[in-house]
């Protein structure tokens, strides 16, 4: 068959739409499985243990890092105008609202994102989601909801500890290193701070949360639905990257939206 | 007789990538009677697990129905979906077994999920069964860690653990040693008698599994040709079922004949 141009864009809106459907149907029963029973208490521990406590080490050394880097540059830059004293404010500013939430989902995404989609598509190649299905157990209740409700608890939790952390990577950086007083950095952070910039960070981390483990379980669960993804391993595995890749880019776009819409 | 699965004019078809079209099932019709053992045979290939899939709702038929127990699979959905699959108990022709799960968990995963059993009711029904299918002592195993024969006998434990109205087999021997494989068929006329379910089994064990057979159904180039019993199989005219008895039973009616 010769392709079409126009034939071919009328198919990829088709396909396009139609995800677009099948993934807005998949996320009101990962929901609706919340409320079927019986609930898997155990499932949810593992997995918060998975996403959340697992994530630890890496948010760990990525805040550390982010909030050293934030403190050198935001004295080389504060300097200039003698401004030092901001610098509590300023490092504790951009964790909160949008270091700490972005880079936590990020992480998460790249670290347990992709083990869970992954772990889905390999479960639907082999037959173990149809498997599910013919025994009337929920694949969603089964193996879904646990992912999503341990995503919405873990990835706010863990942004704040990236926060913290960050925070005290400023201090070591700024006070420690260079020379800003400890009083102006704890001062500056406590006066400038307010409740609506923490809620706009708690805001975004469930928002991030929710975009990735949305997406991620999603394309596992529809590998075979996934145009160009291929067949068995292989498609396990573009699927795979196409779900990190997918969710980082949401994760950006929405802090962009959410900053523009909630600031 | 009642029947338990009915196909009426089902087709099935799949594009192929190159814009041809593949008929696997050629609006077939025909009806697994309720309390029996149906086997359906045919060659690699000639649509066996398409048609077991089809009637678990896992694959929808280009056209003609589907009834199971009278309702309607082909335009079923979620609940009624669920509670036709209810009926089912089901050995994928590759086991199917969760993965990070061990054998004792899978074969309780029905049990577990779907009835309010206690731990202790189950951990004994669980090893009851698995010691039928001679399972002891692997039940803290992974499916990595079996052999391909434990893991058909670990989906078969698992098929079996609701007592189910219909058992679906795809090759419930295929990798067995032939004593196992007898066994197997020992227990499923044992289990069958007690509990009277209708079971359909894929099978290439021919002549063997037609000893379990109250029907045959074989399958070749998208038809179905149903027999009523398996000794009707071989007094079929048809080219294609003799050609198929001939090459699966050998040569019954000149067995006395040595062919070089
Ligand atoms: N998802 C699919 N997409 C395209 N073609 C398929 C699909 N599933 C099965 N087929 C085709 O349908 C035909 C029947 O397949 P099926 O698996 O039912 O064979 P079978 O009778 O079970 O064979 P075997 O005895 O080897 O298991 C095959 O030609 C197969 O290639
Ligand atoms: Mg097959």
């Amino acid at each position: 068959m010769k392709s079409n141009p126009i034939a071919n864009l009328g198919n990829t809106g088709l396909y396009v739409l139609t995800d677009i459907g099948r993934m807005t149907l998949f996320l009101l029963k990962a929901f609706r499985g919340i409320f079927r029973q019986p609930f898997r208490l155990k499932e949810l521990v593992r997995q918060v243990n998975f996403i959340g406590v697992g994530s630890l080490s890496v948010i760990f050394f990525t805040a550390a890092s982010t909030g050293l880097v934030l403190g050198l540059q935001g004295y080389y830059s504060l300097n200039k105008f003698g401004a030092e004293g901001m610098l509590g404010s300023a490092v504790s500013l951009t964790l909160i609202m949008e270091l700490g939430p972005v880079l936590t989902a990020l992480m998460v995404a790249g670290r347990a994102g992709s083990a869970m989609c992954a772990e889905l598509g390999i479960m639907r190649i082999s037959e173990q989601i149809d498997a599910l299905d013919c025994m009337a157990v929920d694949p969603f209740r089964y193996l879904i909801t646990p992912k999503f409700i341990a995503a919405l608890i873990s990835v706010p939790l863990l942004t704040v500890i990236f926060d913290v952390v960050g925070i005290a990577g400023g201090y070591v950086a700024g006070v420690s290193l260079m020379d800003v007083s400890p009083g102006s950095y704890i001062e500056g952070m406590r006066s400038s701070v307010t409740n609506h910039d923490i809620r706009l960070g708690i805001i975004k981390s469930f928002v991030f949360a929710l975009l990735v483990v949305w997406i991620c379980t999603g394309r596992g669960y529809f590998v075979r639905e996934i145009r160009g993804a291929g067949f068995g391993a292989e498609s396990v595995s573009r699927v795979t990257t196409q779900a990190v890749v997918l969710s980082s880019i949401s994760v950006l776009v929405f802090d962009y939206l959410l900053t523009a819409v909630l600031l | 007789m009642i029947s338990a699965i009915e196909f009426i004019d089902v087709s099935k078809t799949f594009a192929k990538k190159d814009g041809t079209v593949q008929t696997v099932l050629d609006s077939v019709s025909f009806f697994i009677p309720a309390g029996k053992t149906t086997v359906i045979a045919g060659g690699s290939g000639s649509g066996k697990s398409v048609t077991l899939k089809i009637v678990l709702g896992l694959m929808r038929a280009n056209s003609g129905r589907v009834l199971v127990q009278g309702n309607d699979v082909t335009g079923a959905k979620g609940k009624e979906l669920e509670a036709l699959r209810t009926q089912f108990g089901v050995l994928f022709q590759g086991s199917a077994l969760f993965d990070s799960l061990t054998v004792f968990e899978n074969v309780a995963l029905p049990l577990r999920e779907r009835t309010k059993k206690t731990e202790e009711e189950i951990g004994s029904q669980v090893h009851a069964s698995l010691s039928q299918f001679e399972l002891d002592g692997h039940e803290d195993k992974y499916p990595a860690q079996l052999s391909g024969g434990m893991k058909k006998r670990v989906g078969l434990a698992r098929a079996m653990q609701l007592k189910p109205a219909i058992m679906l087999f795809d090759e419930p021997t295929t990798g067995l040693d032939p004593v196992m494989a007898q066994e197997i068929y020992q227990l499923f006329a044992k289990t069958q008698s007690e509990f009277g379910f209708t079971s359909v089994i894929v099978s290439h064990d021919i002549p063997k599994i037609f000893n379990l057979a109250d029907r045959v159904i074989v399958l070749n180039r998208g038809n179905m040709d149903v027999f009523s019993s398996p000794e009707e199989i071989q007094w079929s005219e048809k080219p294609h079922i003799r050609e198929f008895v001939k090459m699966t039973m050998g040569d019954i009616y000149q067995s006395h004949l040595v062919e070089i």
